[in-house]
C-alpha cells in the first residue's frame, strides 16, 4: 500500500481535485451508460407488449408513430 | 468514357447556369462571411494578415457547405438520378462529372474571389497569389468529398445540417494544408510542401470519393 | 481470427445471437468488474508516485484506457460495416450501431481526463497538441455516424449509409491524424512537451493494462446488451421476438 492516511489518498498530493474529477466522471458515465440501454430496452418490450396485446384482441396494429428507432 | 463525363459536366453547366441566384446567393454568403471577421475581430493590419488565411479558407468550406445539399437534390426530386443509375456507363464516372461541374459552378467562383477579398486583409502579393493558389488546388478536394456526403444525406430529413456535421471534420486536413501554404509563406518557410499534400489530398478526393458518393447514391435510391 | 470471423457468421442470424449473447453478457460484466478492481486498485492504492508528475498522474489510467478504446471502437466499427457491406449480413450493420454510442462516450471521456490531467501539468485545460486534436475529431466523426443513423428512417439503408460514412472516415482518420501533427508541429507557440516518462516502472504498466481490458470487456457487454434491444426492435414483426416478449424472457434483468 503506497498511503499513509485516507486524507493522504484523498488529497493526492494537492491533485485531488483533477484525479478524483476523473475518476467519479468516468465511473458515472460508465455505470449510466449501461443503465440507459436497460431502461431504453425495458420500455421497448413494454411498448411491444401493448402492441401484440393490441393486434391479438383484433383491433387494428397501432400506427407506429413516435416510433423512435435507435433506444441507446 | 469520358464522353459521360463531359457530357455530365455540360449538363449540369447548363442546368447551372438557370439558377444563377443561387450561385450569386452562395457568393455574397462567402463574401460576407469573410468581411464580417475585421468587423468582428478589429481592424489591425497586424492581425488580420495572421487571421487572413484561415478566415478564407472557413468561408470557402462553409461556402461548399451551402451549394452541396443541391449536388443531387434536383435530379433526385425530378428522377433523372435514377435514370442515370441505370445508364451502362459506371455511377462513379457521372458523379465524376457531377462533381467536376459543381467545382467549376461553385469553387471556381471562390477562388476568383480570393484575392479582391484577401486585400481587405492587407496580404501582400505573394500571400495573395499563394492563398488563390491554395484554394485552387484544395477546392476540387471539397467537392469530391462533399458528394460523399450530399449522396449519404439524400432525401434525409434535416439534410443540410446533417451534410455538415458529416462533411465538416472531414475537411479538416484541406483546411489544415491550404490556410498552412499561406501561412507558410507569410511566416518564409516556402509553401511548396504544403500545397504538394492539398494536391495529393485534391487527387484522392477527386478521383475516388465519386465512388464512394456512387455506392452511397444505390443506397439512397434503393 | 479467422475462427472467430467463422463463428460470427453462424451466429449472423439475429435470432440465434440474441439468447447467445444474452448468455455471454454476464461473463463480460464480470469480467470487466474483475479487471477493473484490479486495475484501479494497482493504479490507485499501490502504484508509487510519479517523479515528475506527482500524484496527478494516477489521472492516466483512466485516461489511456478511454483513448485506446475510442479508436479501437471506431475501427471495430469499419470493420463491421466493411462486413456488412461485402457480405450482406444484416447482425454487422446492427453490431456497428451498437458500438457507436459507446465509442463516443470513450472519445469524451478521454477528452474530458485529457483536460483534467492537463491542468496540473501543463497549467491549462485544453491544449491544440495533436493527440487531444485528432481525439476532438474522432468525437465529431463518431457524432456524425450517430446522426446519419438516427436519420435515417428505413434501417438497412442506415446501415449502409453509416458503413459508408465509418469507412470514407477510417481511411481519412491516417489522414487526419497527420495533418494535424503537421499543423502542429508548425504552430509549436505553445509549446508542450507530451512526451510520458521514458520507462514506465512495470508495476504501472500492469495497472493501466488491467484497466484497459476492464474497458474492453466493458465495452463488449455494453454492446452486446445494446444490439440486442436493436434485434428486438429490428426484428419486432418476427415470431421469435413475439415469443421473447410474450413469454416473459425479454425481461431479463441483466441483459
Amino acid at each position: 500500500m503506497h498511503w499513509h492516511s485516507l486524507a493522504d489518498f484523498l488529497a493526492m498530493g494537492q491533485h485531488g481535485p483533477y484525479v478524483w474529477g476523473s475518476l467519479i466522471v468516468m465511473a458515472a458515465l460508465l455505470i449510466a451508460e449501461p443503465m440507459l440501454v436497460m431502461h431504453g430496452r425495458r420500455k421497448l418490450v413494454a411498448r411491444l407488449r401493448r402492441q401484440y396485446r393490441a393486434e391479438r384482441s383484433g383491433h387494428r396494429r397501432p400506427r407506429e408513430t413516435g416510433w423512435s428507432r435507435s433506444s441507446s | 468514357m469520358l464522353g459521360v463525363v463531359q457530357a455530365i459536366i455540360g449538363r449540369d453547366l447548363r442546368l447551372a447556369m438557370r439558377r444563377q441566384t443561387d450561385l450569386a446567393a452562395m457568393l455574397f454568403f462567402f463574401i460576407i462571411v469573410v468581411s464580417l471577421f475585421p468587423l468582428g475581430v478589429g481592424p489591425e493590419p497586424e492581425q488580420l494578415r495572421r487571421l487572413a488565411p484561415g478566415v478564407l479558407w472557413v468561408a470557402a468550406l462553409l461556402a461548399t457547405m451551402l451549394s452541396l445539399p443541391r449536388l443531387f437534390a434536383d435530379d433526385h426530386r425530378d428522377g433523372t438520378l435514377e435514370q442515370l443509375t441505370l445508364a451502362p456507363e459506371p455511377l462513379g464516372l457521372i458523379v465524376l462529372g457531377k462533381v467536376i461541374a459543381h467545382w467549376l459552378v461553385a469553387g471556381l467562383p471562390l477562388v476568383v474571389l480570393s484575392p479582391v477579398l484577401g486585400v481587405q486583409f492587407d496580404l501582400e502579393v505573394d500571400a495573395l497569389s499563394i492563398l488563390t493558389l491554395s484554394l485552387l488546388v484544395g477546392t476540387p478536394a471539397l467537392s469530391g468529398i462533399g458528394a460523399i456526403g450530399a449522396a449519404l444525406t439524400l432525401g434525409v430529413r434535416g439534410g443540410g445540417v446533417l451534410l455538415s456535421l458529416l462533411v465538416l471534420p472531414l475537411y479538416i486536413p484541406i483546411l489544415i494544408f491550404g490556410a498552412g501554404a499561406v501561412d507558410a509563406t507569410l511566416t518564409g518557410l516556402g509553401p511548396e510542401a504544403h500545397l504538394s499534400l492539398l494536391g495529393a489530398i485534391a487527387l484522392g478526393g477527386v478521383f475516388f470519393a465519386p465512388w464512394a458518393a456512387a455506392a452511397a447514391l444505390r443506397i439512397a435510391l434503393e | 481470427m479467422s475462427n472467430r470471423l467463422i463463428n460470427w457468421f453462424r451466429f449472423s442470424s439475429p435470432q440465434t445471437f440474441y439468447p447467445l449473447a444474452g448468455r455471454m453478457i454476464p461473463w463480460f460484466w464480470t469480467l470487466a468488474a474483475v479487471f477493473g478492481i484490479a486495475g484501479l486498485s494497482i493504479g490507485f492504492l499501490v502504484a508509487p508516485t510519479d517523479a515528475q508528475q506527482g500524484e496527478g498522474y494516477r489521472i492516466i489510467f483512466l485516461h489511456v484506457p478511454a483513448s485506446w478504446m475510442s479508436m479501437f471502437i471506431y475501427l471495430v466499427m469499419a470493420f463491421w460495416s466493411a462486413v456488412g457491406l461485402g457480405f450482406n449480413t444484416r447482425l454487422s450493420g446492427m453490431m456497428a450501431s451498437a458500438l457507436a454510442p459507446t465509442g463516443a462516450l470513450f472519445t469524451f471521456l478521454s477528452l474530458w481526463t485529457g483536460a483534467l490531467w492537463g491542468k496540473p501539468m501543463w497549467g491549462t485545460w485544453w491544449v491544440w497538441d495533436a493527440r487531444l486534436t485528432s481525439e476532438l475529431i474522432l468525437l465529431f466523426l463518431y457524432v456524425g455516424f450517430i446522426a446519419l443513423k438516427a436519420a435515417i428512417d428505413d434501417p438497412r439503408r442506415a446501415d449502409k449509409a453509416g458503413a459508408i460514412l465509418a469507412l470514407v472516415g477510417v481511411v481519412n482518420i491516417p489522414i487526419i491524424y497527420f495533418s494535424v501533427k503537421w499543423w502542429n508541429t508548425l504552430h509549436q507557440g505553445a509549446s508542450v512537451n507530451l512526451t510520458r516518462a521514458p520507462s514506465m516502472a512495470a508495476l504501472m504498466l500492469w495497472g493501466m493494462l488491467l484497466c484497459a481490458l476492464a474497458c474492453w470487456m466493458y465495452s463488449i457487454a455494453v454492446a452486446l446488451m445494446r444490439v440486442r434491444t436493436i434485434m428486438l426492435e429490428r426484428e419486432r414483426h418476427t415470431d421469435w421476438v413475439r415469443q421473447l416478449v410474450e413469454g416473459g424472457e425479454a425481461d431479463d434483468a441483466l441483459a
